[in-house]
């Protein structure tokens, strides 16, 4: 029977077998294979957005640059030298680069040489066509006209793995923003690629369309920006940081507009454009000493100095522990705790009311009204804490919101903080007196300075700091109001203090003819380690101001490290930036010079000089 | 001659076979389309051409229908004869085409004497098993059987065809069926195993297998109680041994080297999907990206793309996978263990020798080509360059196997008759 029968066996075997193995292949859910190989997508890409300054300045545009491309299939027997020549390519890489071409794949373009120049490409494109399977292609990049404002605009720059990986809508070869706007409005700036499929054949060849172009995608124009930044300003204020450290951020207290975001040193976007990007940017990322890649207005957390004065004074009226004419002896410092003493310039005997307090930034007047502010309560960890909230109610201690990526929260000290150092409650206004002139565990970055400043000058309130005006010709509106813990009323007192600063106070170098600045003056006093030794280093000079002192139309917060004391550069160039603005037009020529002139660099040398040096000279 | 009956003719196997014609003529359109293209009659495509021979499949439809079967019986030899002839002739008349000698070109129409061979050789096969004296356990007997089968088989090896030459191999079917002991078949099944054991592993580990699986079989002979003798058993594992032990010499010195790469490739000692394995793995390729349900008739786009060489004759296979899907494959395969198998139970039934071992014959032809076709399509047997049946294009392939099909229901309508 078996032998009868024995075809009718093998075939039903077999093809119990054919059918296994073909559900194996067609049924499985993980393809044996897609069909990337016979259907050729190519992406069209729109044109990245514009981006301008507040005043309708193109800042930002596009410049065509060349990619070498590669088909490895395509190619026949070349002279790797006389190419290495031509491309002024080395010829290792060269020969590296065909290799991984042709393990991408002997069919598809792979790029040798990415962003050649529009000069480079038009004596290339001479030679090239001797060389079967290579090509030149053309490429958008950006085109960053001013070289001013880089940290804000940031760059642009090749996806790397972990973009394609975070959002599959890009693909090896394409632009991303980095960093900055370009960065941060990366999906309005970069539009929607649109694709076209069409049909190849085994040699790679375009049969025509795919599918009826029904899968086509068309492209979505990309958004233009206009920033919040006056670039003349902006320009004038990078050029008096010339040869210092610091930041600079100016507001429009209005609005919330950042008119001008310095950070010094910096760099330039197009350092990021062409042949020597990845040299720039290594040369920019090993700099540990100057970090222009740092950006010092909005990551750098310093300690705020003598205009932590100024919130302690409008807490201390919110609370009720001042009054405008509460007044305090001085005598050249005072005695916080037993052998503990905090000195003050003010001199043996002086008496301060608030006003004259602010404007001689006396330190025993804060320091008392601190200790009352934290007395007030039964317990230090309540009477921190109340007091950490009217502190952060004016943003500090936190992001503030606006639209870049980057940023620091800086610091408020708590009564967690405290409690959990020196045990629960085991702590009081003395042990924290630091916190008082703006010295000791609080941390400000310079644009919360700025902000907070603008709350002041907005008597009570503030609105997020922002740098986009607009996005194609839609105007951002609803920007979030935020309220501080301050009445109104008590800030008159505080502002007119402020005034007298400039008028006849510490800064008196800032004051402008015809325009009522208000300001505050910092000093403040920093350390770094050395071969494991706290050393310190020559106090940062800061100032913050807003003007005219009634009706507010700019704010400015400026920090210069190492600059020694408020008025000697962070005052000044305040100052300037404020004429500059409101005037436009300086009448102080000889204060411009001293300090677009002036450099700290020297300062700056001193800890790596790796001898003894002295401080505040 | 009885009145024309059509319930007599074996209605479900030509269902089948219409079925795979027509499901031939879309996926050879398929595979041969472009966007430039006219119309499906005109006789300058390849479906044009196709539907030409179907025209002649018609005509000789109609004359095979009403021979008398007792015609195919007078003139087996003659035809055996006239196709060993043909073959002959095809070293001096012959046209080359893919490397073998293989063609007779006359005019517009080209002709393979190979598939002619096949159909002959069936006939004459069944023709002298069906002789009374015929005696399977004679070695006589058995050697002129292996005579008839390999004439054409070296003949057309020398072409060189050596894939077409195989499908005699397919012959042992009906061989068996008529009386060769089993044992032919099961020591050929043995040695091949030993052959493919050998090639994918070594001659070392094929030794341990063979040892132990004798042992095994020793014991459990023992334990039985079922006497054998010592010295054929011995015999048998030393033949084996020492088949595996020449593999590799054979392998590597009978083989060409295009052959040896195809075996290499199925039993995974190779991969290549750009040189030798770009055939096999393209076709892979379109298979798999069919799916469930396929792309659609006209719409696979590696069919489009024409990745895959051979698509329209050797390949047909990958068209339908793609355009067609799951769906597609498993109707084929359907179709065609249904007509073999139903070919087979058929001829069980006829009382006439001659009509049945041809039959048998015919199924196992049949069977050989679907095995190998669609074995090699899918990745599972080494590329053998022959047609699936019906479906493939190639007019001497179609018109042959429609022959052999027709000779088939014109013996089955009279399977209750003596002569």
């Amino acid at each position: 029977m078996l032998k009868r029968y024995l075809l009718v066996w093998v075939t039903i075997i077999s093809s119990i077998v054919f059918v296994i193995r073909l559900s194996s292949l067609q049924l499985s859910s993980d393809s044996y294979f897609n069909s990337d190989f016979a259907v050729q997508e190519l992406s069209i890409y729109p044109e990245r957005g514009l981006i301008f300054d507040r005043n309708g300045e193109l800042l930002v545009a596009n410049q065509p640059m060349y990619d070498l491309i590669i088909v490895p299939e395509n190619t026949s027997e070349f002279d790797t030298i006389e190419l290495s020549r031509l491309t002024g390519i080395k010829v290792d890489d060269l020969i590296q680069k065909i290799s991984d071409a042709v393990n991408y794949s002997s069919k598809l373009p792979y790029v040798i040489e990415s962003q050649i120049s529009k000069e480079k490409n038009a004596f290339l494109q001479e030679k090239i066509w001797q060389y079967e399977g290579f090509y030149l292609r053309k490429n958008s990049v950006r085109d960053y006209i001013k070289p001013y404002a880089s940290n804000v605009i940031g760059y642009t720059g090749e996806v790397d793995e972990n973009d394609i990986s975070k959002d599959s809508y890009y693909e090896k070869g394409e632009m991303i923003g980095k960093q900055g706007i370009e960065k941060y409005y990366e999906n309005e700036l970069k539009g929607f690629k649109g694709k076209r499929y069409f049909q190849k054949d085994r040699f790679n060849r375009v049969i025509g369309v795919y599918n009826n172009s029904s899968k086509d995608v068309d492209p979505l124009k990309a958004k233009n920006i206009t920033l919040t930044i006056d670039i003349e300003l902006q320009e004038y204020a990078e050029s008096l940081l010339s040869n210092k450290r610091g930041g600079v951020v100016v507001l429009e207290p209005g609005s919330g507009e950042i008119l001008t975001l310095v950070s010094s040193p910096t760099y330039k976007s197009n350092e990021f454009i062409g042949k020597e990007r990845s040299n720039n940017f290594k040369k920019l990322l090993t700099d540990t000493i100057n970090k222009p890649l740092f950006d010092r207005s909005l990551q750098a957390q310093y300690s705020p100095g003598s205009p932590m004065k100024i919130l302690n004074a409008l807490v201390g009226l919110q609370e009720n522990v001042i009054d405008a004419s509460t007044s305090f002896k001085c005598d050249g410092g005072h005695y916080y705790a037993n052998n503990a003493f905090m000195k003050c310039h003010n001199s043996f005997g002086t008496i301060s009311d608030l006003r004259k307090g602010i404007y001689n930034s006396c330190n025993t007047y804060f320091a008392k009204t601190y200790k009352m502010i934290i007395d007030k309560y039964d317990s230090p960890s309540e009477g921190m804490d109340n007091w950490a909230n009217h502190i952060k109610s004016f943003g500090l201690g936190n992001y503030l919101g606006y639209d870049l990526s980057i940023g620091k929260k800086g610091f408020i000290p708590e009564s967690d903080y405290y409690n959990q150092f020196y045990g629960d409650n085991r702590w009081g206004s003395s042990t924290t007196i630091s916190n008082a002139i703006g010295q000791g565990e609080i941390l400000t970055t310079p644009i919360q300075m700025a902000n907070f400043a603008a709350a002041i000058a907005n008597r009570g309130y503030y609105l997020k700091p922002h740098f986009v005006k607009k996005i194609n010709n839609e105007s951002i509106v609803n920007v979030d109001k935020i309220s501080t813990t301050i009445d109104k009323e008590n800030f008159e007192i505080v502002i007119d203090g402020m005034v007298d600063v400039v008028d006849k106070g510490t800064a008196r170098i800032a004051k402008i003819n015809g325009i009522d600045v208000a300001g505050k003056t910092g000093t403040v006093e920093n350390f770094i380690l050395i071969e494991d030794k706290k050393r310190q280093l020559t106090d940062h000079s800061t100032f913050i101001a807003f003007a005219p002192a009634n009706d507010p139309k700019i704010v400015v917060s400026v920090f210069i490290e190492n600059g020694y004391w408020g008025s000697r550069w962070a005052a000044p160039i305040a100052s300037l930036i404020i004429e500059k603005y409101l005037t436009n037009d300086i009448k102080r020529k000889w204060l411009e010079n001293r300090m677009l002139n002036g450099s700290l660099l020297s300062e700056y040398e001193k800890p790596y000089l790796s001898k003894s040096f002295s401080i505040n000279e | 001659m009885n009145s024309f009956n059509i319930f007599k003719y074996d209605l479900i196997s030509f269902l089948s076979y219409f079925l795979l014609v027509i499901f031939g003529i879309i996926n050879i359109y398929s595979s041969s389309y472009s966007d430039s293209f006219t119309s499906i009659f005109d006789y300058t495509t390849l479906v044009g051409k196709q539907l030409i021979f179907l025209v002649a499949c018609i005509v000789s439809f109609i004359t095979i229908i009403f021979s008398k079967n007792k015609f195919f019986d007078n003139i087996a030899l003659l035809l055996y004869i006239t196709s060993i002839l043909l073959l002959i002739s095809l070293f001096f008349f012959g046209v080359e085409r893919g490397g073998a000698k293989s063609w007779y070109i006359l005019g517009p129409i080209s002709f393979q004497p190979t598939e002619f061979a096949k159909l002959c050789s069936a006939l004459f096969l069944a023709k002298f098993l069906s002789i009374i004296q015929t005696d399977l356990k004679k070695n006589r007997d058995i050697i002129i059987v292996g005579t008839i089968i390999l004439i054409p088989f070296l003949l057309i090896t020398l072409q060189p065809d050596p894939g077409s030459a195989l499908v005699f191999l397919a012959f042992i079917f009906p061989i068996l069926r008529e009386g060769l002991d089993l044992r032919f078949f099961y020591f050929g099944v043995i040695i091949l195993s030993t052959l493919i054991l050998t090639l994918v592993f070594n001659f070392i580990i094929s030794l341990i297998i063979l040892i132990t699986l004798f042992m095994f079989i020793l014991i459990y002979l023992r334990q039985k109680k079922i006497k054998i003798s010592i010295i054929n058993y011995l015999l048998s594992l030393t033949t084996l041994i020492v088949i595996s032990f020449s593999t590799n010499y054979l392998f590597d010195n009978i083989l060409e080297q295009r052959h040896r790469d195809r075996i290499n490739l199925i039993i995974g000692k190779e991969f290549d999907n750009k040189g030798i394995g770009y055939n096999i793995n393209q076709s892979k390729i379109a298979i798999s990206n069919g799916g469930l349900f396929g792309t659609g008739f006209l719409e696979g786009t590696q069919t489009k793309g024409n990745f895959v060489p051979r698509q329209h004759t050797d390949y047909i296979f990958s068209t339908i996978g793609e355009e067609w899907g799951f769906v597609g494959t498993l109707f084929t395969i359907i179709l065609f263990a249904l007509l073999i198998i139903r070919i087979t139970l058929r001829a069980e039934k006829q009382v006439n020798h001659f009509r049945r071992i041809y039959s048998h014959c015919f199924a196992s032809i049949l069977f050989f080509h679907f095995f190998i076709n669609i074995g090699m399509s899918i990745g599972l047997v080494p590329s053998i360059g022959i047609p699936l049946p019906y479906i493939s294009y190639g007019g001497s392939s179609l018109l042959i196997f429609s022959i052999m099909f027709f000779i088939y229901l014109n013996f089955d309508s009279s399977r209750l008759k003596e002569d």
